[in-house]
């Protein structure tokens, strides 16, 4: 009878499942996102590798000495034990993080733009105290440019009543301001002495939403060029909320990791992050092959440093408030080892 | 690679402005110390070549060197080491006349 091995489910439970189970497993996940994005599927041996990985019962498994990457976090400054500078010290300090980010708990641009002078103070302070790289993120989050919330036509409505124009319009509309709000509080963080930007979560409301990430960042690049911009996805896929907007003539829509790399090396950003989704209800091998799969064609082609979103619901990852370490520490050898990434 | 405890701060730094991927960003700051590239993520070899270097450490109780550069102050030194503007020791100088 084959032994039973403690893993993780995506939505964070304990299980245990036998060494062919994970095998099983494992191809799953590689076939699933072979199909979906049309990419090769995992080798024997990446495959392999995967299962060392995951049929182990360690606690903790990592990288060997020597192939560390470095680290960003989005969210450094949480106020987990004082105000949000002692907590950037407290992530360089205590935690070792790479790059840490100054953030609002309103994580978005466009509610930034109304405290950006207190937002740049927090920023100048941080630069006093810390050693570290500190960025400044938030979300495009194009979503908010909609009615209630802002001044656009709601696109979400306009759809459903066959308004495609009308939704199209508005969403570029809406592209248009968010890419000034972006720009505006970039100039006033970098102003303050910020080392870089992040775009989190770009794309979150589909392709005007990474439209705009990409202008923004083009914009920027121009007028910084030392700057650090990292623009993370929110998903492996750029949904087509507008379906046909181009970025230097090429359609957004549908765009999987590695033409997402693509476009986000043209518009100027130092670092691409790319975001595969967790399924709650497979298992983190499903999930961790799964999530390769997908970002492997861009590792091949990459030109700038890319960071994979390794964390809560994200890369293998799953989704639950506290992550496991035995889960994120697998995630993190799996991406490293296998595909080379430059950070996460 | 342990931040400012080790070197991830410097070869963050390397991606972060010349858009270097890994291995070469950790080969360039490794240049630039005279160390290898293993070294970079070991605490115990870089405590010892931070504080040679002036590029700041950690202010433990065991090591506290207030008579030696740290944060804002070892961010001179970083710029001039790793031959990369940061952007807040410009405005530092800029807006204390230097």
């Amino acid at each position: 009878m084959e032994a039973r091995i403690p893993t993780r489910m995506g939505d964070g439970s304990l299980v245990e499942m036998t060494r062919s189970e994970l095998e099983a497993d494992l191809q799953a996940g590689t076939q699933v996102a072979a199909q979906k994005a049309k990419v090769p599927e995992l080798t024997q041996d990446e495959l392999d590798h995967l299962l060392d990985i995951y049929a182990s019962p360690a606690r903790f498994t990592a990288v060997d000495i020597g192939d560390e990457v470095v680290m960003t976090n989005d969210g450094s400054g949480t106020k987990h034990i004082g105000n949000r500078v002692q907590d950037l010290q407290s992530y360089e300090q205590v935690l070792g993080v790479d790059i840490i980010e100054l953030w609002q708990i309103d994580y978005s641009y466009k509610a930034i733009k109304t405290n950006v002078a207190h937002e740049g103070q927090s920023m100048k302070i941080a630069q006093m105290l810390c050693t570290n790289p500190v960025q400044y993120g938030a979300m495009p989050d194009l979503g908010r440019y909609s009615k209630p919330d802002g001044p656009f036509d709601n696109w979400s409505e306009l759809l459903p009543q066959g308004k495609i124009q009308e939704a199209r319009d508005a969403q570029l509309q809406a592209a248009d301001m968010l890419v000034g709000d972006i720009s505006y509080v970039a100039d006033h963080m970098v102003a303050a002495g910020a080392d870089g930007i992040d775009f989190d979560t770009t794309g979150a409301a589909g392709d005007a939403d990474f439209l705009a990430g990409l202008r923004a960042c083009r914009a920027l690049r121009e007028r910084y060029p030392w700057l650090g911009i990292e623009i993370g996805m929110a998903s492996e896929f750029v949904l087509g909320m507008h379906g046909q907007i181009e970025f230097d003539g090429e359609r957004l829509a549908g765009m999987w990791p590695k033409d997402q790399l693509r476009m986000v090396q043209q518009a100027g950003a130092s670092i691409y992050g790319p975001a595969v989704n967790i399924n709650t209800g497979k298992s983190t091998a499903w999930n961790i092959a799964r999530a390769i799969t997908f970002i492997k064609p861009c590792m091949e082609i990459a030109e700038i440093p890319v960071h994979v979103n390794v964390g809560m619901g994200v890369g293998g990852v799953p989704t639950c408030v506290y992550p496991p370490a035995d889960a994120t520490s697998r995630a993190s050898k799996a991406f490293v080892e296998i595909l080379k990434i430059d950070g996460y | 690679m342990g931040g400012m405890r080790a070197a991830g701060d410097l070869v963050a730094r390397m991606q972060m402005t010349r858009r270097m991927r890994l291995r070469e960003a950790k080969q360039y700051v490794a240049d630039k110390l005279g160390c290898t590239t293993r070294e970079l993520s070991d605490p115990v070899a870089m405590e010892q070549i931070r504080l040679e270097k002036g590029l700041g450490t950690l202010p433990f109780t065991s090591s506290v060197h207030p008579d030696d550069p740290g944060m804002i102050e070892a961010k001179f030194n970083i710029a001039k080491l790793l031959d990369v503007p940061i952007n807040c020791v410009e405005r530092f100088k800029q807006r204390a006349g230097i």
